[in-house]
């Protein structure tokens, strides 16, 4: 040590304290009156750490609540309602070709007819369209065709993206290099323009031979539009996929779980593909309100599903051509289409903000 | 003369990545470019070096984790291959520095222990798995409560103690330590470094200590070797390396340690070196410590020095020493 | 006749405002720091020293703020600075020299530039005057071929000549305060000594005070006159550097420095501290310390240690030198 004196005595001093000491308290404090200060702090899990704070988030609840409600209407409505999308509204069993663009809430004659005999007559809650068919009903329909699309869409751009952005990601080297060119050119294809071209192709192949199938109600041109997303919009998926791979390959606990002997299969499917989950889901969540909106502008200009079957897109393009006389007509399919597209974008942002590790501290 | 069998032998081990620079040049990173060292049965060799050394690339090589560019590496007398290595993954195992990206974060205390189990089947039913972590988790300080909690909520110490039981898992023979103190608080690495030498005491375990902390080196290792630009320049027993340093990138290394403790801090002598380390893509011919050496001659440019033994047990790569 | 001291920093407590709650990072420091003098601030992470520094520079994030407290300046209180007044302030009375080279130097800017802008920015001198000011700066903090290297960028350098850069820019403007945050953490241990000798003499040669905030003993041992060991926020101890290595009164600092790994002679075996770091979003309404702690009493737990002079130069706010006061008191009355 040193020659340090540390034991030059305090000079006295008077005792300092204002308050007066209790020498008791000056006893040693025993290990479980230490222990007592410390407590761990309760476990969680990624996975419920991230669902408190989705549900703090207002915005992602609301979106949530505003999507379950939707989901109940388009699966309860067809239900009560009496009516089909595709029918004209019959009165006693007879046609009734007065009941024409009625705005909502109205009776035709002949229904006001049945109801002053004694008929329950279902009301028109939208009115009805230009073909007398109750436009709720449509709208309903309308809804399910859009989040149906949007979901199976989603689901084809996630298979394929995950299966080819994993193989691209984990082999690395020339086969990953291969791999990520193919995906630049697909990017650089102009979607719209795809489309078309596929929808025209596909209906001349498959025109005939999807008749008396249930393929055939949705139609060529719906099938087409899956072969498009089936085709191209798998590339973005892709590309995030192999970027987490690439990612995570160099975290060290895949290195230790190579210095353990654990085999290929085992690293991809126990380290490397759960941390990619968050991400992914995440990014699936927000391909479906877009693949929603590229259905509704397909279908918008006259490239969605086949008629009669009704898609919001269609809906509002066929009251686009009647928005001088009946404006209304439009509220109904577009309020619809925007409230699906903006509660599933709230939702992913949310499932963002509350998941992605990189945003945490 | 009977041949001591060493746990590990390092034979001129090199390794070397190739790096793009510009369109079509290729030029070579050496990482670790002709390194030799054993390391005994129940011995703790200190292997230290500023940033750049290629101190961990050579624990990682060792245990091809990166596959060896030439060298052979030698474990209990049998030679280590890229075909062979599965057969020696219990017996040689590696702690990493960081604590926080070597835990998978969505594995279970229980499982990140367990893996080790899991892979090659060290266990007869799951009462028996549950055990062997418990045990495990005992030995470094941990308790068996922990066990169903996830990595994020523990400590970074306890977090390396949960990376040292996943090594232990395997009844290893041989552990690299690579920098596993080197992300924690002062306070805590006391702790840890504690653990490691109990085990150690307990075990028999074998440690290549990697660390850029002398004094945390010194405390641990039987023996020290120092690096440079990939290569080895000096070895020998620790308490030789430090208190007597022969060559210059020794002396100033062991000068420049901030001691705690003002008397002897104020009455050091620091050897201070000019300038900074070359970069390993362009390292000097010769002797790769001559641009930065007060002993360098003519001599030192023309050829690097080979590892001289210059007492037993006592080697030196240095021209002039 | 005292003067007033150059910093003078009261009762500082500082907050971050975070998802999870309050995190209470400073929870009531206060020291003086004359002109001219070396202060080492000493702890490990989580202790409050840098996001102190940060306050007094007033440069915390968004959710941060100083909930409580003065820092007085030659007399004024920065803390009520108003933006502009700061902006005049940073980099010219106190300026700051962080701890990661590789990240504090802009590197789409050549090291020129950046180092002009500090100038520039201070000071109302004509280009030339600035070039050369550039210039002699980069000599004085040791960088060769000054000229050119005002015209390369950060990667092109290594990370102790960016360290240089940063205490060139630092100085340019002749600051009265020097604060450096862990300036040495992420340099290999050559480089860390010269940048520690640079500072020492920089320091005599241009006379202003210096705070260092590290975790390293060793550095502090060397360059600081008096130093302050932090913990959950707090002042364990205050002192010169003799009294607080030789004579250390609260039981942290004693356990830092039994925890050091030392040459000797012997292997003698590390005593660490036990336990985890406190955490700050639940501070124990007693000592911060008291959970580790082998000597804790019940009051430890009870109430947080008022400070206590142990000597002219040493402070310790730890109950285990009242009860040695108390002792003595008992034993100077039965005498």
């Amino acid at each position: 040590m040193s020659d340090y004196n540390p034991n030059i005595p305090p000079k006295k001093r008077p005792f300092p304290f204002s308050m007066q000491l209790d020498p008791s308290k000056f006893e040693p404090a025993s290990d479980e009156e230490k222990a007592q200060q410390d407590v761990m702090r309760e476990s969680t899990t990624f996975f419920r750490d991230g669902m408190r704070k989705l549900f703090r988030n207002p915005l992602a609840v609301a979106s949530m609540i505003v999507l379950i409600i939707i989901l109940i209407t388009i699966i309860i409505a067809p239900l009560i309602v009496p009516y089909s999308y595709s029918g004209m509204i019959t009165v006693n069993g007879k046609r009734d070709k007065s009941a024409k663009n009625m705005p909502p809430f109205t009776y035709s004659k002949l229904e006001q007819q049945a109801i002053d005999e004694g008929q329950h007559v279902f009301p028109h809650i939208f009115g009805t369209d230009e073909l007398c068919r109750d436009y709720f009903i449509r709208v309903i329909y309308g809804a399910r065709v859009s989040l149906a699309v949007g979901f199976f869409a989603s689901l084809i751009v996630l298979f394929i993206g995950l299966l080819y952005g994993s193989i691209a990601g984990y082999a690395g080297g020339k086969t990953d290099l291969i791999m990520m060119r193919i995906v630049d050119i697909i990017y650089s294809l102009p979607d719209t323009l795809m489309v078309i071209l596929l929808s025209v192709v596909l209906d001349q192949l498959l025109g005939q031979s999807l008749q008396g199938t249930v393929l055939a109600s949705i139609g060529p041109n719906m099938l087409s539009m899956f072969a498009v997303f089936g085709l191209l919009y798998w590339v973005g998926m892709a590309r995030l996929v192999r970027g987490q791979i690439l990612t995570i390959k160099n975290n060290e606990y895949v290195l230790a779980a190579r210095a353990m002997g654990a085999s290929r299969g085992r690293i991809i499917r126990k380290h490397i593909l759960p941390n990619c989950m968050g991400v992914i889901i995440i990014s699936t969540a927000l391909q479906i309100p877009s693949a929603i909106f590229t259905e509704s502008f397909l279908s918008f200009i006259g490239l969605g599903v086949q008629a009669p079957m009704p898609s919001l897109g269609s809906l509002a393009n066929a009251a686009r051509q009647a928005m001088q006389a009946y404006p209304y007509k439009m509220v109904f399919p577009a309020v619809g289409i925007c409230l699906i597209v903006l509660s599933f974008n709230l939702l992913g942002d949310g499932l963002r903000d509350a998941f992605d590790p990189k945003l945490r501290k | 003369m009977s041949e001591q069998k060493h746990l590990v032998e390092v034979r001129n081990l090199k390794k070397y990545f190739p790096i793009k620079s510009g369109m079509m040049n290729k030029t070579v990173l050496k990482a670790v470019d002709d390194v030799s060292f054993t390391i005994d049965e129940g011995e703790t060799l200190g292997l230290v070096g500023e940033s750049g050394c290629g101190k961990t690339t050579v624990g990682r090589t060792l245990l091809h984790l990166y596959t060896p560019t030439a060298g052979e590496v030698y474990f209990d007398g049998k030679q280590v291959t890229e075909k062979n290595i599965g057969e020696f993954r219990k017996d040689m195992q590696i702690v990493f520095q960081d604590p926080y990206s070597s835990l998978n974060p969505r594995m279970t205390v229980a499982d990140i222990i367990g893996e080790p189990l899991d892979i090659h089947k060290l266990y007869a039913n799951k009462q028996e798995r549950a055990d062997k972590i418990n045990e495990l988790l005992t030995l470094v300080g941990l308790n068996s409560e922990h066990a169903n909690r996830y990595a994020h909520e523990f400590s970074g110490g306890q977090r390396q103690r949960i990376g040292i039981a996943r090594a232990l898992a395997v009844n290893p023979r041989f552990i690299v330590c690579d920098e596993p103190v080197s992300a924690l608080d002062v306070s805590i690495q006391a702790q840890i470094i504690n653990t490691f030498e109990d085990l150690q005491q307990k075990l028999g375990i074998a440690y290549l200590f990697i660390a850029h902390d002398l004094l945390v080196v010194q405390h641990m290792s039987r023996r020290i070797a120092v690096m440079y630009l990939g290569r080895v320049v000096e070895i020998g027993p620790a308490r030789d390396i430090i208190n007597s340093p022969i060559h210059p990138y020794s002396e100033s290394l062991i000068s420049a340690i901030p001691m705690p403790d003002p008397e002897t801090a104020r009455h050091k002598n620091r050897i201070i070196l000019e300038g900074d380390v070359p970069s390993p893509l362009r390292m000097p011919k010769g002797c790769p410590f001559r641009t930065r050496c007060r002993y360098a001659t003519k001599e030192c440019e023309e050829s690097r020095p080979a590892l001289r033994e210059i007492s037993p047990g006592r080697f030196v790569a240095c021209h002039h020493r | 006749m005292s003067e007033t001291p150059l910093l003078q920093v009261k009762n500082l407590h500082t907050s971050f405002f975070t998802d999870a709650g309050e995190v209470k990072a400073v929870n009531g420091i206060s020291y003086n720091l004359d002109a001219g003098r070396v202060l080492g601030i000493v702890g490990e992470s989580g202790s409050g020293k840098s996001v102190s520094a940060y306050s007094i520079m007033r440069i915390l994030t968004d959710t941060g703020r100083v909930t409580e407290g003065e820092v007085l300046f030659k007399g004024e209180n920065i803390l009520n600075y108003t933006p502009q007044q700061m902006q005049k302030f940073r980099g010219s009375r106190i300026s700051m020299i962080f701890q990661d080279p590789m990240t504090c130097l802009n590197p789409t800017f050549t090291i020129g530039s950046q180092l002009k802008e500090a100038i520039r920015i201070h000071t109302n001198r004509t280009k030339e005057e600035i070039e050369a000011r550039a210039v002699e700066m980069l000599q004085l903090v040791g960088v060769n071929e000054p000229e050119r290297r005002l015209r390369q960028y950060p990667h092109e350098h290594s990370g102790g000549m960016r360290q240089r850069v940063m205490i060139a820019m630092a100085l340019a403007c002749e600051p009265d305060i020097l604060i450096a945050d862990e300036p040495t953490t992420a340099l290999d241990v050559t480089i860390q000594a010269q940048i520690l000798e640079l500072m020492q003499s920089l320091q005599k040669k241009m006379g202003m005070a210096i705070i260092m905030i590290t975790h390293d003993l060793g550095v502090i041992a060397d360059m600081c006159d008096e130093i302050i060991v932090m913990y959950g926020g707090k002042v364990c101890e205050r002192g010169t550097a003799d009294e607080i290595f030789y004579n250390p009164r609260h039981e942290y600092t004693k356990g830092l420095i039994r925890s050091i790994p030392r040459i000797s002679e012997k292997h003698e075996k590390l005593v660490p501290i036990g336990g985890s770091p406190v955490d700050l979003l639940n501070l124990p309404k007693g000592c911060a310390f008291a959970a580790r702690c082998d000597h804790a009493m019940k009051i430890c737990l009870e109430q947080p240690p008022e400070e206590v002079e142990v000597n002219d130069c040493h402070i310790a706010a730890c109950w285990n030198n009242v009860r040695r006061m108390m002792e003595e008191q008992k034993g100077g009355e039965e005498a």
